[in-house]
């Protein structure tokens, strides 16, 4: 029977209420399916085997995934699934950054899992509404809104009607819709994309939270791997959740006390040492442009070079200038790092909501490297307005910055031109031409259509339609494993090479970032402290994800006595930190060494999931060479001195009246030979084959062999 | 302004006013939970600042018409930013309780102290 819902008056097509259950030590032990196509809703107990070895968050999310798909599953087949998941940590108030909603898919960019992660409120609300995590199966035949109401305990799934899908307007609508009265928006948090999600490949979950300050919401996004994309073909277009009663302790802890303690400790650090280490509380991530500007490491006209002369116009100062000083911006209760930095009042000059004064979340880093000086747009307002607009549309404003660098290298290489690109003169550095590429990509049409899907499948398309050279596109395309690479310059870092190449779901800093510690302060010198590094860090970070935690708190601040530790890199109070709020949390006792255990666990499922859907191998983590090394002339030519020296000193090379390309060429060999020895070295650390492949004693140590994993394994010897 | 007002060089470190602010608020003797405490004859409390009332994300702490910074128990989180983030080291938790706990000038420490170290001031 359809129903009439009384507080939207829209139709229901499915109600579904259940009891509201008990929240124990950081787990709901239960987890919630709703499948779109069918309507159907069901609860599943969480099983000892799940809190064992994939502890929560992307864990839960990979290991749902793993039940719902095939080999031969596509990302737009109804079987995927969309699976949000915090963790047994997430929710708790006290300690910086314990909000992150996980989410996990088959990414139609990479056509394996992705998982990518957002602030917000929806991951702990969802937990305080009595899951531990939510899988989004089936593909509904007409968009449908998703209200989870936590606090009485009832689940709808209802018809949209009317709404844009554009997040600033349509997550404003939801909030005001599903709210009882103006102090009841802060109770709600709404997942939904934007325009742009239906018509590219790289559509993004923005996550909402009300800020009660602004009076306004702001977003959150996950942003990688087409995730909103995949949400859109479901037809899904807004997941609304309520709950009201926020509390400290409603994760129920063994150690309410510790995590009192520990949260207070880190919030007085980040009071007493912010201003002097990172200035994350005035202008968040942004802070680093002008050092890697410095250190020839930001991404200026896609990754051609590492720095600019106008990179002091987009300098961190700049941005400082642009967002509201002196407001608790986290992204979840408790959080005194404050990174999520908001442009208030900002007038928009394009677009459809050209004259609208809106607010505006970032700038981030990313956004600033990659709309920014990877496109040769120094101009900050274009980058707020670009952020705005990715974010709204519901586009990965990393993926669109770097697929537009490489379309504008392209356009000035002439393998695009204003005719390919219907009329659009997409030089590095034209702003307007960047908005309209936007635009389109928002309605589907033009050349925004083709650039939308991604630049691996755009390198397919250039060297069909135009004829283009393969191997330049692979060279400059900077993809690997269909998803492109995120805003930092690795051609220096054989250790961050690896950081980008030598990972799950492709060439984000979510796993390892190691350029300074190799780089700049010479910490990881041989191949095997390159490897050990590309162990501990990437098991360390894939940590968080497990646990609905984020992870700049960790080493975005650093203790004032950090610098006498054994390790200061891994800033061993703050993983102390993490040991003790887990076990507060949960009752186990684990240790720092059992923590890169359970993520080893996890990782080493995530590899397989990749290799059976027929990805994941020594292939695979191949890297685009403009990654590695000058692709060009002018890129060898503009660092010359630096390059000629590495080869005198590093080869025994005499540059002596050769040319550039012999040069060039010589310099190619020697560092694609250097990371084949990398991936040997840090292959064999994982505890690999030399294919990339996790060895049954691998498995059998983790206690990870799995008939179903082992079987993985087996055939891929 | 109403705040209470100190004067350490009086303070003979006797703590009645400890207990007199943790029987007053939480029914007990216990100076883990009073809002004022002695060390080593120094006086630690909220001098009504109100560098809490930024910091808080969630709007639960607001001064009232007397200037006094309060919490809205009901509103807040139990985030404890602001003890993390008081200049002073006044704003108070104790792992009995969810929220902070801070000084809000009531007097009643004041009443018992012997020498007259802490007494409540409303100058502006």
């Amino acid at each position: 029977m359809e129903l009439e819902n009384n507080q939207t008056g829209q139709p229901f097509l499915k109600e579904y209420s259940y009891d509201l259950g008990v929240l124990d030590r950081g787990y709901t032990n239960r987890t919630l399916y709703i499948n779109v196509g069918s309507y159907k809703i069901k609860e599943k107990p969480v099983t000892p085997l799940m809190k064992d070895k994939f502890i929560g968050g992307k864990g839960f999310g990979l290991y749902y995934l793993w039940q719902a798909v095939t080999e031969s599953t596509k990302w737009n087949d109804p079987e995927n699934e969309i699976i949000i998941s915090s963790g047994p940590v997430g929710g708790i108030t006290q300690y910086p950054g314990s909000g992150k909603s996980l989410v996990v898919t088959l990414s139609p960019l990479t056509n394996m899992p992705i998982d990518s992660n957002a602030g917000g409120y929806f991951g702990p609300f969802l937990k305080f509404a009595g899951f531990d995590a939510i899988e989004l199966q089936g593909k509904a035949d007409k968009d449908v809104i998703i209200f989870i109401d936590g606090n009485k305990g009832t689940i709808s799934i209802e018809e949209a009607h009317g709404e844009t899908s554009d997040t600033h307007i349509l997550g404003g609508q939801l909030t005001e819709k599903y709210a009882d009265n103006e102090e009841d928006r802060r109770n709600i948090a709404v997942i939904s994309t934007g325009s742009g999600a239906e018509h590219t490949n790289i559509g993004l979950l923005n996550f909402t939270f009300y800020d009660v300050r602004r009076k306004g919401i702001r977003l959150k996004q996950a942003g990688r791997g087409g995730i909103g994309t995949v949400f859109r073909d479901k037809h899904i277009k807004a997941v609304v959740i309520k709950f009201a009663g926020v509390k400290g302790n409603l994760n129920h802890p063994v150690d309410q006390l510790t995590l009192n303690k520990t949260g207070i400790k880190l919030h007085k650090e980040i009071h007493d040492l912010d201003n002097a280490q990172n200035r994350m509380r005035k202008i968040g991530t942004a802070n680093i442009i002008e050092v890697m500007d410095q250190y020839d490491l930001l991404p200026t006209h896609n990754y051609k070079f590492g720095a600019h002369k106008d990179t002091f116009k987009i300098a961190s100062d700049v941005f400082i200038s642009k967002v509201t000083q002196n407001s608790p911006d986290g992204c979840w209760h408790g959080c005194s790092m404050a990174c999520a930095k908001a442009a208030d009042h900002f007038e928009l000059k394009t677009g459809p909501y050209k004259g609208q004064k809106v607010t505006i979340d970032g700038p981030e880093y990313e956004n600033a490297a990659g709309l920014g000086s990877n496109c040769g747009i120094f101009d900050p307002d274009a980058i707020l307005e670009l952020n705005f607009y990715c974010d709204t549309y519901g586009i990965d404003t990393i993926s669109y910055a770097t697929l537009t660098a490489f379309v504008m290298e392209c356009y000035e290489n002439g393998i695009l031109n204003q005719e390919r690109t219907g009329g659009l003169e997409l030089n590095f550095g034209n702003t307007e031409a960047s908005l309209e590429l936007l635009h389109q990509m928002s309605q589907g049409v033009g050349f925004g259509k083709i650039a939308g899907l991604g630049i691996r499948k755009m390198k397919a398309y250039l060297a069909k339609e135009f004829g283009a050279d393969p191997q330049f596109l692979f060279d400059i395309g900077m993809e690997q494993k269909g998803l492109e690479f995120s805003e930092y310059l690795p051609k220096e870092s054989l250790a961050q090479q690896g950081g980008y190449g030598l990972t799950n779901k492709g060439p984000q800093h979510d796993e390892a970032w190691l350029i300074f510690m190799d780089m700049v302060n010479n910490q990881i010198p041989t191949f095997e402290d390159k490897a050990e590094a590309l162990h501990y860090y990437p098991m360390f970070r894939t940590w968080f994800g497990l646990n609905g935690l984020c992870k700049l708190p960790w080493n975005d601040i650093a203790p004032a006595d950090n610098k006498l530790t054994d390790e200061p890199a891994k800033i061993p109070e703050h993983v102390q930190n993490y040991v003790d709020i887990f076990n507060a949390v949960t009752g186990k006792a684990i240790d720092k060494h059992e923590l890169i255990r359970q993520s080893e666990r996890v990782y080493n499922f995530q590899r397989i999931f990749n290799i059976r859907m027929g990805f994941g191998k020594r292939v695979h983590d191949k890297l685009p060479y403009r990654a590695m090394g000058p692709v060009t002339v002018e890129e060898y030519v503009s660092r010359q001195e630096r390059y000629d020296k590495q080869l005198t000193e590093l080869l025994d090379y005499d540059t002596t009246g050769k040319s550039t390309e012999e040069k060039i060429k010589v310099m190619r060999d020697y560092r694609e030979s250097q990371y084949e020895k990398l991936t040997d070295a840090v292959y064999k650390r994982r505890g690999w084959t030399m294919d990339g492949v996790p060895t049954v004693e691998k498995l059998r140590e983790l206690e990870m062999d799995l008939p179903e994993l082992l079987e993985v394994v087996e055939k891929n010897m | 302004m109403k705040l209470l007002a100190k004067n350490d060089s009086l303070c003979i470190g006797c703590g009645e006013c400890e207990e007199a602010c943790s029987k007053t608020y939480f029914k007990e003797v216990n100076q883990e939970k009073s809002c004022i405490r002695i060390k080593d004859k120094t006086i630690n409390v909220c001098t009504q600042c109100g560098e809490c009332i930024d910091v808080c994300s969630v709007a639960a702490i607001s001064r009232d018409k007397n200037g006094i910074v309060r919490i809205n128990k009901k509103i807040c989180v139990g985030c404890f930013m602001c003890v993390g983030f008081c200049p002073e080291l006044a704003m108070k938790m104790h792992g009995d309780l969810l929220e902070p706990f801070k000084c809000v000038a009531c007097g009643q420490c004041s009443k018992v102290c012997p020498t007259h170290a802490i007494y409540i001031s409303e100058e502006a």
